[in-house]
This record gives structure tokens, C-alpha cells and sequence, in this order.
């Protein structure tokens, strides 16, 4: 990479590579398919990532910290399925959001104090927590699957806020990818992430606060999420909890792994969540214009995935100096 | 005795502390948690749940069982063998399809579909098994996107052939009878899953291919190192979990006719849940078929029961979630503090007040007073010898003693300088003792009871003894045989001085200073072992009364030496003869002016006594300080002591200069010299007894002159 962030050819790495693909694949697309360059189109491709940027944004502060957030899309659509249902029953907003925010943020601390100091590996807890939140709002807090936004709810109004004919949750993508490229590259805490996620050992040992930064990590994650969550039900005017089982979730991993996020932690940073969702987002809208069956898209999604866990096996090979046992 | 001392006595001698940790040495506790999980569950729904133990609800839930079951057996390969497989609930789904495919659409024999089924399990379990076995990727996140791939697969199977397998008309009995009979009053399901467990089973804890994956499980990089082909291994875990779950597959095909969108749905996380749940361990190496079962009827009857009591949709998943991080933290935290909690719990030291016992100073005038004579003795194999516990002398006036290393060494008359390794044993031996007809018994460390013939043939001749009905851990087991002496009818007494600890944690066992030790007889004639005492604080030397009729033991850690009768009105009980000694006892044998040495391996201190009445204080130092700050008992001074038939001490002899003998462990009269071996020492000692009988030999004194 060179100062401005552009690939550097000579030095090709999977960012690099990733991104040319895009912009072929953009070139390709914007040539052979009818309605793809038009602005709308353009406009409907990033916003239709903005959802999905923003949590992969989450999860890569995660796998960079050398853990995963398998219960992301859970506490997403569970936490915004809870908060819309107190609404309809008639609790005021401000307690209805106060119960919601402090439920997120138990789920994360959850996450994050199973994993840093019970050293439970992050992928069995946070499958056991995405399970649990599921389970548990959709069985002791709301009656259906899909819950609607209130009539005149600021979130129903936050979906048809724009900007210069552009949807607000572009921007809250855009600003949210700002602020976490400043937390990562410029705050010490930040800083720390990385050193965590490349060495954890070396980490504790140099006196990094390796284990409360870990619990960070994990509730910033679900906040995200619950941030994510809210755009859905604005631009969508309602919350369908079926979306946990769709293959939401390994859309984000996706993301963040085909941009280059090393799943061995250490590596990455936003510009490559970014890449990611170009990415996908060109591919989706593609894929949608050419009328690929939505079973389809999930099978070419998941082998394009695929493909990308085995080259990022390649390049990142595991490390056994610094592997955990159980960490499978 | 004080009242708090009173209060220590009560606490730490009443309340058996030290059951816990014997419980915890034992492997069936990892067991016992997924056990009274598994009975706890069946209890409670089976008590919530009317019905729930009639036969036809049992039948359909089997059947069910009988499936998952399967996946749950393959998942436990995978996960001993170190990796996990998420997959299982779509290779489940598209086996079911592929036998669905060939039965209903392409209508060819129920045969050919489970062929199907099998085919499609083995190809995705090797999709499985190379990109993880021999691309080393992540198991977890490999699994996970071929199971959305398999998922993705299977959903489009499933919609544009829904219709067709509707409308065909294939029928077949055998199939029917997959699906719905019985044999013997089990459905094929439950038989499947019963063989495949029992034949997994068997190959894994009985053959080659299972100890590989176990070995593999356990520690990877030593498995390479073993030359095991890791990654073959690992490969065929996954093919194997691919098995399983198209056979799976191909009985769920059977007995629903079809397949539909919600066939295996949820299924990967539930093999898992109820792996870890049985208490198979993520990481692999620990871990059974019968654990992955248990883990399998638990999570099936949960969620089962949960679904039969009108719990609303997501309680499932909200169960598997709760009890899959419960399980998966308790195995994480367990695995790694089981070692840290035993060794914390395992020492549970007792209150012993010790008696008031007179100075063995020199110049004290006591009996006991110990003298500088032993630093004159001549010193044998000095630099050869590494821990001559006991010595002893042959006919022919030859040396013996064990070694540190495992061997007995023999070391020649008259001189002793030339020596040679007379027997090879592996253990370290300890007590020595010839036999009338030559043979040399020897009690081996943590071995056992041996005998090495003339010729050198090493035999054993007794491990274990009867186990008793109390105890917790396995004390038939020989773990500390010490000393041993024959009597005149050929019978061997030997002890065994502690059941707690192996015979290198001796310290451990005086810091605990529980009585454990035993005098134990060994009948050559039909090759018996009987516990005859029980109960002393380390039973040590054991010598033969110059009578036959007697024999002296001494208690180590209690200062004293007991006499037990063999013959006369008190045959089979013991009395105390010397008590409150002011040093510990060791070996003990027959002087020739008719008294006994014994051999005292170190001196009491009165720090060490009051800390044994302190038994919270050596607690918290064995839990609390590295060992080497521990305080035991001083073995840096210790003696030579004779004393009577009565008991009667006749006189004491040390080396007060701790250059040659600081510590005493045995000590051997021939022709007017006694040998003397110390188990830490690096020789032997030669010192001239003045007035001692210059004839007198020990062989002599036990079998009769010479023939």
C-alpha cells in the first residue's frame, strides 16, 4: 500500500486483488447490464451494504482482536425486535430504549467476559449467546416473528431521511466507518486491538489491558449491531427475526474476510470492510439484475466464501506458537 | 490439650478432607457430571410429561434418538480427534435427499438409495476432512460455510423436486420397514445407532486407527512426532462424521417418505450441544461414544420434552444456548484447573500431637545421646552408588544393595571394591532379604514385592494385596513397599508404607502425616497377599524377633517401633515397644549380641512437632509455598540405634560431622562390622563394632551355619 491507499501492484495482496476484482466486476456490469450505472442503481448498491458494512465494521474490530461475533445478527434482530415490541405494548420510548440498550450491552459483556476471562473460544460462546438471544426473545418477549414500527416512530422516520437524494444510513455507514478507521489507526486503544489480535501472550505480558479490552470489544460489537438493527427496521419499516437464520450472518464474515481481515487477528482495518462490501455489494446487485434465484445467490455466496477461508488459510496460515488449545 | 487444639484435632482428624481429593483422582468423575445430567433430565420430563415412558411415545422418540445419535457418534470422532464438524445437518440433509432422489424419482432399489446416501455422506465428509486435514484450515469456519454451502444445495434440490417426489408412486416394504418396523422391539434407527456406537466404540479405544485419533486429539505435534500421519487421520474423522450422518440422512429418508425444508435444520448445532454436553471436550483427546450418547439422549429429550410441553417457538434454541455455553465453559474451566484442584485439594494433613521424646544430643546422657563413631566407618563404592537404601550380605559375605537407577548391585568380598549390576529391576529397590534358599526379595518402589534368583532371574512376586471395602483410592495396589523380612517358615512381612502417595512423595506424606501404612504378608507357598495391619504413620523396617516368634516394624512419621506377635497367645496383634523417640525409624535388623539395630533417618525437630499440631498451617503451606520452602522432616542427622528384646535402648551411634552418614536408612552386622546405607547417601559405610562377635553372619543368624 502507498500513502493515499491505493494497491500497490507490485506488492499484491488479497486487499489488492479483491478490490481490482471489484472494479472489473463494476467495469463488467456497468457494460453488460442494463439500469447498472444508472444513480439510482448506484445508490440502492450502497445502500443495500450500508446494513452490512456497518456490522462488519463490528466484527472486524473483533477478528482483528482474534476472536469472532457469531451472535452479531442475532443480538441485531432480537434486541431491535424487543425494543419495537415494548413500543407497541406502551412502554415509554426512553425505557423502552434504556431496557434494550442495557440488554445489548449484558449480551456483550457476556460475550466478552466468557471469552477473555473464562477463556472460552469466542466461536463456541458467541454461538451459544446467538442461540440464546434468539431463543429467548423470540420465545419470552415478542409473539411473532416480523414486529412492526409504530406509526411516527422517529425510526420510521429515520427511514426516509435523506440527504441529496441519499438514503441517512449511507452516511451513518460512512461516519461509522470514519470514526472506527480513527479508533483503530489513531487511539492507543485502538493500537492495542491489534497487538491483542497478533499476539495475545506477548500482548498481556508487555501490560496491555488484554483482557478488558477483549470485553470491550465484544459489547462494541453489539452495539453495532443493535445500530444495525434499527437502520433495518427504519428502512424496512418493520423487524423480521427470520433473518437469524437466514445466511445474514456469513454475508458479514464474508465481508470481512474477502477484504483481507486475517481471521488469525492482527491484520486489516476499515479499508478493507470497505473493499469487502464493494465487493459483495456489486455482486448482490449484479446477481439481482441478472435474476439469479435467491437460493442461488446464498450458493454462490457461500462458495465464494469458501474460496475465501482457503486463501486466507494460504496467506495467514496458522500460527502454532501462538495457537490456543481448543482453539478450533 | 488446648481448646483450640482440641478444635483442630476434631476438625482435621473427623472430617475426611482427604476423600475429596482421592474422588478426584479418578477418571469416572469426569463422567459423573453428563451422568446425573442425563438422569436429572430424564427425571424431570419424565415426571412433567405424562406418558412420557410408554412404550409407543418411546418408540417414536428412539427413532428420533436412533438418528441423532448417529450424527452425535460422528461428531465425537471429529471432536476427539481435535476439530469439530458444523456440517452434519446439511451432509444429513442432502443424504436424505440423494436417497430420496434415487428411490422416489429415479426409482431404483431402497439399496441403491442408502448406496446414494452414503456416497453423498463420504464426499462431503472428504470435502470436509482435505481442506481441513490436509489445507489446515480452520475447522469451525470450514465447516460452517460447507454447511451453508450443503444448506444452500440442498434448499434448491428440495424446492424443484418437492414435486415430483409427491407425485411419485415408488413403494417399497423395505423401506417401509426402515422407516416404521421393528426388530426385537427396536427400530432400525435405534439398532443402527447401537451397532455403529458399539463398533466405533471398540475401534476407538481398541485399535490402531482410534488410538491414532485420540493421540492426534491430544496433542497434535506429539502425534507427529510419533509418527502418526496427522493429517490422514484427520481427514478420515471427517469422512467418518460424514458417514454417520448420511446414514442419518438415509433413515430419517426412510421413515418420512420425502424430504423437506426443515429436514436437518438445527441439527449441527444440537450434535454439538449434546457432544459437549456428554462431556466430550473441544480440543480434542478426551472424550467416548458412551459420553457423546448421554450428551445425545439429554439434548434430544430436552428439546423434545420442551416441544411435547407447549413451549413456544425459539425455546429450543434458547436451551441449546444455555446449556451449549454452560457445558462449553464448565469443560473449558474443568480441563484446565482439574490438575490445579487436585493438587490443591489433595494433601489434607492431620492433627498429631507428638509425644515429649529426650535429647539424643551428645552430651546429654540420655540413652539416645548420639555420638561422632560413624564418620570413622570406610566408605564403599563412594561416587558409584546413588541411594543404597537397605544393604545386605550374602553366604559368601558378597554386598548387596539397590540403586537409585533400577538396579542391584553387587559388590564383592573381602575388600568391596569391585562391583558389577547383579539384577536390572526398572524400580527402585528398597528393602532387601534372602531367603533360605538364597533368593534375594526385594520390595521395589511404587513395584512391588520381587525376587532375584542365584541365576538373577527377576520375578515378581506380588503387586497387590486384597483391596479393602472403604477405601476410595486403589489400595490393593503396592505404592510404597518399603521393608521386608522372612520368617522361618518361609512367609514374607513386608510393609507398604502409604496408600496416600508414591514412594517419591514421602515428604508429602509427613507434611500429611495421615496413617495409612500396612504390614502385609506374602505366602510363597500359594502366592497370597494379606494386609495384616493397618493404620500406622509409615510403616518402615520390619525385622524378624532372633525367635521367629515376633517380628519388629517401625512407624516412621510416630517415632515408634511395635512388636507383632506371630506365634504364643498374642499371635496377630501388636504392641508398642519403643515410643517418642527423638528420631524417625527406618530399617531394622538383628544385632549379634542379640539385640536389634535400627536405623533412624532423620531427627525430630520441635519446629516439625508443633507444625503437626498445626495441621491448617501445613495446609495452607502446601497450597501456598513452592516446595522447596516447605518445612518436613529434618533428614540431614540421623543414627544408629540398638536396642532390646524389651525395647530397652542399649546405645546410640551417629555422625555428628554429616560428612559420611547424615542419614541413615539401613544398616547390616557381618563378622563384626556393620554396613551402614543411607537412601540419599553415595556409598556405603564399613564400620568395625568393637567386641562384636567376628563369626557372627546375618544369613547365618536367620537360615543356620553355612551347609
Amino acid at each position: 500500500m502507498n500513502a493515499i491507499g491505493w494497491p500497490n501492484w507490485r506488492s499484491l495482496n488479497q486487499e489488492g486483488i479483491v478490490f481490482a476484482i471489484a472494479v472489473v466486476l463494476f467495469a463488467a456490469a456497468a457494460i453488460g447490464l442494463p439500469g447498472f450505472i444508472d444513480p439510482n442503481n448506484l445508490v440502492a448498491i450502497v445502500r443495500s451494504v450500508s446494513v452490512l458494512g456497518i456490522l462488519a465494521l463490528g466484527m472486524a474490530v473483533v477478528i482483528i482482536g482474534r476472536g469472532i461475533d457469531l451472535s452479531a445478527v442475532a443480538i441485531m434482530a432480537m434486541s431491535v425486535a424487543w425494543y419495537l415490541q415494548l413500543l407497541n405494548s406502551g412502554t415509554p420510548d426512553g425505557l423502552a430504549f434504556a431496557y434494550v440498550l442495557a440488554g445489548v450491552i449484558a449480551i456483550g459483556l457476556l460475550n466478552g467476559f466468557l471469552v477473555a476471562y473464562a477463556d472460552v473460544p469466542a466461536i463456541f460462546v458467541t454461538l451459544a449467546t446467538g442461540s440464546f438471544v434468539f431463543g429467548y426473545v423470540r420465545s419470552q418477549l415478542i409473539s411473532q416473528d416480523a414486529v412492526p414500527v409504530p406509526q411516527g416512530h422517529w425510526v420510521e422516520l429515520l427511514g426516509g431521511l435523506r440527504f441529496l437524494d441519499i438514503p441517512v444510513e449511507v452516511f451513518i455507514f460512512a461516519g461509522l466507518a470514519f470514526v472506527f478507521f480513527l479508533f483503530l489507526r489513531f487511539t492507543k486503544w485502538g493500537r492495542y486491538v491489534y497487538f491483542a489480535g497478533d499476539n495475545p501472550v506477548a500482548a498481556r505480558n508487555i501490560g496491555i489491558p488484554v483482557r478488558p479490552m477483549l470485553v470491550l470489544r465484544y459489547v462494541l460489537s453489539a452495539f453495532v449491531a443493535l445500530v444495525a438493527g434499527l437502520l433495518t427496521a427504519a428502512s424496512l419499516h418493520s423487524i423480521n427475526t427470520r433473518i437469524v437464520n437466514s445466511t445474514l450472518l456469513y454475508d458479514i464474515v464474508l465481508v470481512a474476510v474477502i477484504g483481507g481481515i486475517g481471521l488469525s487477528g492482527g491484520r486489516g482495518g476499515v479499508r478493507n470492510v470497505l473493499v469487502g462490501a464493494a465487493l459483495i455489494g456489486i455482486l448482490l446487485n449484479a446477481m439481482t439484475i441478472i435474476d439469479i434465484p435467491l437460493l442461488y445467490q446464498n450458493l454462490i455466496k457461500a462458495a465464494i466464501l469458501l474460496g475465501a477461508i482457503i486463501v486466507d488459510g494460504f496467506i495467514n496460515p496458522r500460527d502454532e506458537q501462538t495457537a490456543q488449545q481448543g482453539d478450533i | 490439650m488446648s481448646f483450640r487444639e482440641r478444635l483442630q484435632s476434631w476438625r482435621y482428624n473427623l472430617v475426611p478432607d482427604h476423600v475429596v481429593g482421592e474422588i478426584l483422582t479418578k477418571r469416572w468423575t469426569d463422567n459423573a457430571i453428563p451422568f446425573l445430567a442425563l438422569v436429572a433430565t430424564l427425571g424431570v420430563f419424565g415426571s412433567l410429561i405424562p406418558g412420557f415412558f410408554k412404550l409407543t411415545a418411546l418408540q417414536d422418540s428412539t427413532r428420533q434418538l436412533g438418528e441423532f445419535s448417529l450424527l452425535v457418534t460422528g461428531m465425537t470422532v471429529v471432536m476427539l480427534g481435535g476439530g469439530i464438524d458444523l456440517s452434519v445437518g446439511s451432509i444429513f440433509a442432502l443424504s436424505c435427499f440423494s436417497a430420496v432422489y434415487v428411490f422416489f424419482i429415479l426409482e431404483q432399489s431402497v439399496w441403491l438409495a442408502l448406496a446414494a446416501s452414503i456416497a453423498t455422506g463420504l464426499l462431503f465428509g472428504a470435502i470436509n476432512g482435505y481442506l481441513i486435514g490436509y489445507f489446515r484450515l480452520r475447522a469451525f469456519l470450514t465447516t460452517l460455510v460447507t454447511f451453508i454451502f450443503g444448506r444452500a444445495l440442498f434448499d434448491i434440490l428440495v424446492t424443484s423436486y418437492a414435486a415430483d417426489v409427491q407425485l411419485s408412486s415408488a413403494t417399497s416394504d423395505v423401506l417401509d420397514f426402515i422407516g416404521d418396523g421393528t426388530f426385537w422391539g427396536l427400530s432400525a434407527a435405534v439398532w443402527a445407532a447401537i451397532i455403529l456406537a458399539v463398533v466405533t466404540h471398540i475401534a476407538l479405544t481398541r485399535s490402531r486407527p482410534g488410538w491414532h485419533v485420540l493421540a492426534v486429539g491430544g496433542s497434535r505435534r506429539s502425534a507427529h512426532n510419533a509418527g502418526i500421519r496427522v493429517r490422514r487421520t484427520v481427514f478420515m474423522t471427517y469422512v467418518f462424521s460424514g458417514f454417520c450422518a448420511s446414514l442419518g440422512g438415509f433413515l430419517i429418508a426412510c421413515r418420512l417418505s420425502g424430504a423437506g425444508p426443515g429436514t436437518g435444520l438445527n441439527l449441527e448445532i444440537m450434535a454439538l450441544t449434546a457432544a459437549v454436553v456428554g462431556g466430550v471436550s473441544l480440543g480434542g483427546g478426551r472424550g467416548s461414544v458412551v459420553k457423546g450418547l448421554m450428551g445425545a439422549i439429554i439434548v434430544l429429550t430436552m428439546t423434545n420434552g420442551l416441544i411435547r410441553m407447549g413451549y413456544g417457538t425459539g425455546t429450543n434454541q434458547m436451551v441449546l444456548g444455555i446449556m451449549l455455553a454452560v457445558a462449553v465453559t464448565i469443560d473449558i474451566r474443568w480441563l484446565k484447573n482439574r490438575d490445579k484442584v487436585l493438587n490443591e485439594v489433595y494433601v489434607a494433613p492431620v492433627y498429631l500431637k507428638m509425644g515429649a521424646t529426650q535429647s539424643a544430643a551428645a552430651g546429654s546422657g540420655t540413652p539416645y545421646e548420639l555420638d561422632n563413631r560413624l564418620s570413622a566407618a570406610d566408605h564403599i563404592g563412594l561416587g558409584e552408588l546413588e541411594g543404597p537404601e537397605d544393604v545386605i550380605l550374602d553366604r559368601d559375605g558378597h554386598l548387596y544393595c539397590g540403586t537409585r537407577h533400577g538396579e542391584i548391585v553387587r559388590f564383592f568380598a573381602p575388600d568391596y571394591v569391585s562391583s558389577e549390576v547383579f539384577a536390572h529391576i526398572g524400580g527402585f529397590p528398597l528393602g532387601l532379604a534372602f531367603d533360605k534358599s538364597g533368593n534375594l526379595i526385594s520390595c521395589v518402589g511404587a513395584m512391588g514385592l520381587y525376587s532375584v534368583s542365584p541365576q538373577r532371574e527377576v520375578k515378581r512376586l506380588s503387586a497387590e494385596t486384597s483391596r479393602s471395602w472403604t477405601s476410595i483410592v486403589d489400595d490393593a495396589r503396592l505404592r510404597d513397599p518399603n521393608d521386608i523380612d522372612i520368617a522361618p517358615d518361609g512367609r514374607i512381612y513386608f510393609t507398604d508404607s502409604t496408600k496416600r502417595y508414591d514412594a517419591h512423595d514421602w515428604a508429602l506424606d509427613s507434611i500429611e502425616n495421615r496413617a495409612t501404612g500396612r504390614l502385609l504378608v506374602y505366602d510363597p507357598k500359594d502366592g497370597s497377599t494379606r494386609t495384616l495391619l493397618d493404620g500406622y504413620r509409615y510403616t518402615n523396617g520390619v525385622c524378624m524377633a532372633h525367635d521367629g516368634k515376633s517380628l519388629f516394624f517401625a512407624e516412621s512419621w510416630a517415632c515408634r517401633v511395635h512388636r507383632y506377635w506371630l506365634e504364643g497367645p498374642k499371635a496377630g496383634t501388636a504392641e508398642c515397644v519403643i515410643r517418642d523417640m527423638p528420631g524417625y525409624p527406618d530399617n531394622i535388623n538383628r544385632a549379634s549380641d542379640g539385640n536389634y539395630w535400627m536405623a533412624w533417618l532423620g531427627m525430630r525437630t520441635p519446629s516439625f512437632d508443633l507444625s503437626l499440631r498445626h495441621p491448617d498451617m501445613r495446609k495452607r503451606m502446601t497450597r501456598r509455598l513452592p516446595q522447596d520452602e516447605w518445612l518436613f522432616p529434618n533428614i540431614n542427622t540421623g543414627g544408629v540405634v540398638k536396642f532390646n528384646e524389651k525395647g530397652g535402648i542399649v546405645e546410640a551411634m551417629g555422625d555428628l560431622s554429616s560428612a559420611a552418614h547424615p542419614m541413615v536408612t539401613s544398616m547390616r552386622e557381618h563378622k563384626g562390622y556393620l554396613f551402614v546405607g543411607g537412601i540419599l547417601n553415595n556409598r556405603i559405610g564399613r564400620y568395625k563394632i568393637p567386641g562384636a562377635d567376628p563369626n557372627w553372619t546375618s544369613s547365618a543368624s536367620y537360615w543356620g551355619a553355612k551347609p
